[in-house]
């Protein structure tokens, strides 16, 4: 009974703390209680929820992201110690 | 990159394959430069560090033992050449200190009961739609850029190269829940730089 009354009585997470929370959720860190309050938020509030979206999206983004090669000059140059270093 | 990949692309460049090497060389080099970016001052400092890494690889790889995956080696040589390099230029690199001259980068719009005012600018409508076309792609980068050096270094370990925080966090010598919070700021900060991007793309 104890249990019972005090999850009914956690407060319900707000926008801000959502916020806040969006990484550690995305990572899996949330303990289990933050997690349900994060998700109980997400469902009722759609500014938290295209939110989360977004936040998705930039690190997708970065996930698919490709650097510029580097330069031919510095290419040869590496390629050069490879195989010195072979032969030597 | 999985064990299996890894054993093979060590198996090729302990035999001197220089298309694996280069190819290696190009995964890598552009990462490099900006890890190390994050703790030395210019450009050419850097170019110096990512070199020197370079050089300590191809001097390593004989007597690699496999104990990280290669791509983790290769980083930890390098944050440890940039360490020393950013000592000579006697500057502090603060990533154990969390960016703490960082105001709070959080949406502003919330009211006093902790809510949003009003629902917070998208991104954009499609969300299958990828961030990186053109211009966009250019502002994602320049939003990394921007960013204090702990957020810089950690948003592009976490997610550009793909280390896991465990491998970040043993790099740059700092807690788990350090490491959280810098990724959290920087994604925050780069969502917010892109919001108006997109609006403009529109």
């Amino acid at each position: 009974m104890p249990v019972f009354r005090r999850q009914r009585h956690v407060d319900p997470l707000v926008c801000r703390e959502f916020v806040q929370l969006v990484s550690d959720y995305l990572e899996g860190a949330l303990p289990e209680q933050e997690r349900r309050r994060f998700e109980a938020h997400l469902a009722e509030c759609d500014g938290c929820d295209g939110y989360l979206e977004d936040m998705r999206r930039v690190v997708g983004s970065l996930h698919e992201v490709t650097l510029a090669a580097p330069d031919p000059a510095t290419r040869e140059a590496l390629l050069r110690a490879f195989r010195d270093l072979r032969e030597g | 990159m999985a064990v299996d990949d890894d054993e093979d692309l060590l198996i090729r460049l302990r035999a001197g394959d220089e298309e694996a090497f280069e190819e290696f060389v190009v995964d890598h080099d552009s990462a490099l430069r900006r890890v190390a970016r994050t703790f030395v001052r210019t450009p050419s400092a850097a170019d110096e560090v990512v070199q020197e890494t370079w050089l300590a690889v191809l001097r390593g790889l004989s007597g690699f033992e496999a104990r990280s995956s290669l791509r983790t080696w290769v980083f930890r040589i390098l944050v440890n050449r940039a360490r020393t390099a950013a000592t000579r230029e006697a500057r502090q690199v603060p990533f154990s200190t969390l960016d703490a001259d960082d105001p709070s980068v959080f949406e502003p719009g919330f009211g006093r009961d902790g809510r949003w005012i009003s629902a917070p600018a998208r991104l954009d409508g499609d969300p299958e739609r990828q961030l990186l076309s053109g211009e966009l792609r250019q502002h994602l980068l320049d939003a990394v850029e921007n960013l204090p050096p702990g957020q810089r270094v950690v948003i592009t370990l976490r997610d550009i190269v793909g280390l896991d925080a465990d491998e970040v966090c043993k790099l740059l010598e700092i807690t788990d829940g350090n490491q959280r919070v810098l990724l959290h700021r920087a994604r925050a900060r780069v969502r917010a730089a892109l919001v108006p991007q997109v609006e403009r793309h529109r």
